[in-house]
């Protein structure tokens, strides 16, 4: 779905720092060649196989089926990899591929802290230097994350500047890059940012959707009738999407994270909420005011706290290929407990966006039909949050 | 010739940097006309943005500063008509993409062009990217200003030989901020850029002492001077004007007659 140039219909792009041109060149250069390369892809996939636990489970959860009373539902588990969450692909992709140009450090952007975790995990595995950005307020909100990183042998910055979120973190990371290219890598955590990033984040969570469609067609014999996950900057559902998007007869979902409501200003459902932008490396829909101003969004997940959509799912939503519906806090909470008492599965709360979604859509659904909801990440990080929000103050 | 090129007809330019707006734009205003009364040759006006991501802290907690104090664009054009009525030096927006393309690029620089601007920054559009706003700024006489950093290695031959108004050269890797000293070797950016183009090319990035200042100007025709700016007017606030008056002279003394 890439053009040449980076484009994904009018999105994407390389809205970038001259300063930094020449790296993303460099980076792009790099990953057309051992894309192809079979000793890449056979040091990949073995890494993905015996170190990150793929390929991930579709896990048929009957009694969350019964329940809801209409459509089957299935899982793709990728809260079962290896640190926890889908973030583990597209990280060990980009490490290798930094380690094979030569870079020997890596720097990352996190917000829930699963990203920094990854990045962290596969720094320590391949023997690079690792420093990740992390907001103020989501160093506050995630403090395990923030404790397994520095455990791992990576340095964690705080970052205080604008609303000490997500995009700030992002931000943040490209003012380091550019000042230290030679050894450095971004490893950028989602599908956004400039080209080449946006493809080579997609491509690396691919595998997630080129399991799930050989899944399924093992299990029932037929493709799904709708593919559900959540979406921040958008990695784990582009990767849940990508191989179906030929497949005309799957609906394609993503779920935005609506916060306290899209008729808020408290919210961070791009889609629902944005306009066309320019922000962070590419052209993309994103929450901002009348002269352009980032938003100051708001979801009570770190994770899906970001202003910005990447500009493939930009682009679906344009053609229409993909639907993109907000889901608020509220919705999120509960779809986290339904699930966790339902089928003992505890999500992130990142993938409980998703989840809601499901709850509404598969009593609508005939029992003949079938969704795969992706559980992009367990939800262990998420749990004193989730009892704070319920009143309920836990230490751990 | 240009109006740009205007303000290096007469020996080595300084271009100081102000954000709009910080603390006020009444401050804004007395500030320009005092650094144009001080010997600045062109004037760079920042429309703050949220997320400015070429800018150090400095520049970073001006545009907040600014933001905060609720300047728009708007507000910004109007500060620019106003400059007008007396400032006749070359005045150039810098500021983001977003900031543009979300006022409507068109839109924009047709204000620009009846506000009295003569062109425009925009750090975060490469030579790549610039298709978007090159053929407006060129319809509506505001020049798109091209950055050269010192990474840019094979791109810098082409950057400059499509630039306009001058060359932006980026002295050093990172963001913007005040450095002790300059390790990019300047005289041979500088002379690639002037081996490909006419127009003139200005350094800027950590520059802030007049004897970095000095040293700069002898391999380039312009000097550009924003974080120690801002730096002043973020201590003084509004009583900045005499101070940054006094730095902007004993700038362009630095670097008279060079």
């Amino acid at each position: 779905m890439t053009n040449p140039n980076g484009r994904f219909g009018v999105h994407g792009g390389q809205y970038i720092p001259e300063t930094l041109m020449n790296a993303v060149i460099e980076l792009e250069q790099a990953y057309d060649h051992y894309k192809n390369d079979p000793d890449f892809n056979r040091e990949l996939t073995r890494l993905f196989n015996e170190y990150a636990g793929r390929p991930s489970r579709l896990y048929y959860a009957e009694k969350l089926t019964r329940e809801l009373g209409g459509a089957k539902i299935y899982l793709k588990r990728e809260d079962l990899n290896h640190t926890g969450a889908h973030k583990i692909n597209n990280v060990l992709g980009q490490a290798l591929l930094a380690k094979k140009m030569g870079k020997t450090r890596l720097i990352a952007e996190t917000g829930a802290g699963q990203h920094g975790v990854a990045t962290a995990t596969a720094a320590a595995l391949l023997d690079m230097e690792c420093v990740v950005f992390m907001g103020e307020e989501d160093i506050r909100r995630q403090a395990l994350n923030v404790y397994k990183m520095r455990l791992l042998g990576s340095q964690v910055v705080s970052v205080t500047s604008g609303t000490a979120t997500l995009k700030d973190a992002v931000s943040e990371a490209m003012r380091e890059w550019t000042s230290r290219i030679a050894d450095t890598h971004y490893c950028l955590g989602s599908v956004m940012g400039p080209h080449p990033f946006p493809t080579i984040v997609r491509d690396f969570q691919a595998v997630i959707s080129r399991e799930a469609r050989a899944q399924i067609l093992e299990k029932e014999g037929r493709l799904p009738d709708a593919v559900i996950a959540c979406v921040g900057g958008g990695s784990n559902a582009i990767g849940s999407f990508y191989h179906f998007i030929w497949d005309e007869g799957v609906r394609l979902i993503g779920c935005e994270a609506a916060g306290r409501g899209v008729n808020t200003a408290e919210t961070a459902a791009t889609i629902a909420t944005g306009r066309l932008g320019i922000f962070h490396g590419m052209k993309s829909y994103f929450c901002q005011d009348q002269y352009g101003q980032i938003a100051p969004v708001y979801s009570i997940s770190a994770g899906l706290d970001y202003p910005g959509i990447g500009p493939e799912h930009a682009h679906l939503h344009d053609i229409g290929r993909a639907e993109y519906v907000p889901i608020t806090d509220e919705e999120a909470v509960e779809a986290f407990e339904y699930v966790s008492r339902t089928e003992g599965i505890i999500p992130a709360l990142e993938s409980a966006h998703a989840l809601a979604y499901a709850r509404k859509l598969a009593p609508t659904m005939g029992k003949d039909q079938i969704i795969i909801v992706t559980v992009s990440g367990r939800g262990d990080k998420d749990c004193a949050a989730i009892a704070r929000y319920r009143g309920e103050d836990i230490h751990e | 010739m240009s109006k740009i090129q205007d303000a290096f007809a007469e020996g080595k330019a300084f271009i100081p940097f102000v954000t709009c707006g910080d603390p006020d734009l009444e401050t804004t205003a007395a500030i320009v006309r005092a650094m144009a009364q001080s010997g600045a040759d062109l004037i760079e006006l920042g429309i703050p943005f949220s997320d400015p991501t070429a800018e150090g802290p400095v520049i970073q907690e001006a545009n907040l500063r600014a933001l905060s104090g609720g300047v728009t664009t708007d507000r910004v054009f109007d500060l620019v008509r106003d400059l007008r009525r007396d400032v006749t030096v070359p005045l150039v927006f810098m500021t983001y993409a977003n900031v543009v393309f979300s006022y409507g690029t068109e839109k924009f620089l047709a204000n620009c062009a009846e506000a009295g601007v003569d062109g425009l920054i925009l750090p975060d559009v490469p030579f790549e990217e610039k298709e978007d706003f090159a053929p407006l700024c060129q319809q509506y006489g505001v020049e798109l200003i091209s950055l050269v950093a010192p990474t840019s290695e094979g791109r810098a031959a082409a950057i400059a030989r499509e630039a306009h108004g001058f060359v932006y050269i980026v002295s050093s890797l990172g963001v913007t901020g005040v450095r002790s000293e300059i390790k990019t070797d300047i005289p041979s950016l500088a002379g690639l850029v002037k081996a490909n183009t006419q127009i003139p090319c200005a350094v800027g990035f950590g520059i802030s002492t007049p004897a970095q200042a000095a040293d700069m100007a002898r391999h380039a025709d312009g000097v550009i001077v924003g974080s120690a700016i801002v730096k002043l007017i973020g201590q003084h606030g509004r009583k900045a004007v005499p101070y940054v008056a006094e730095y902007v002279k004993s700038m362009k003394d630095a670097i008279r007659g060079l």
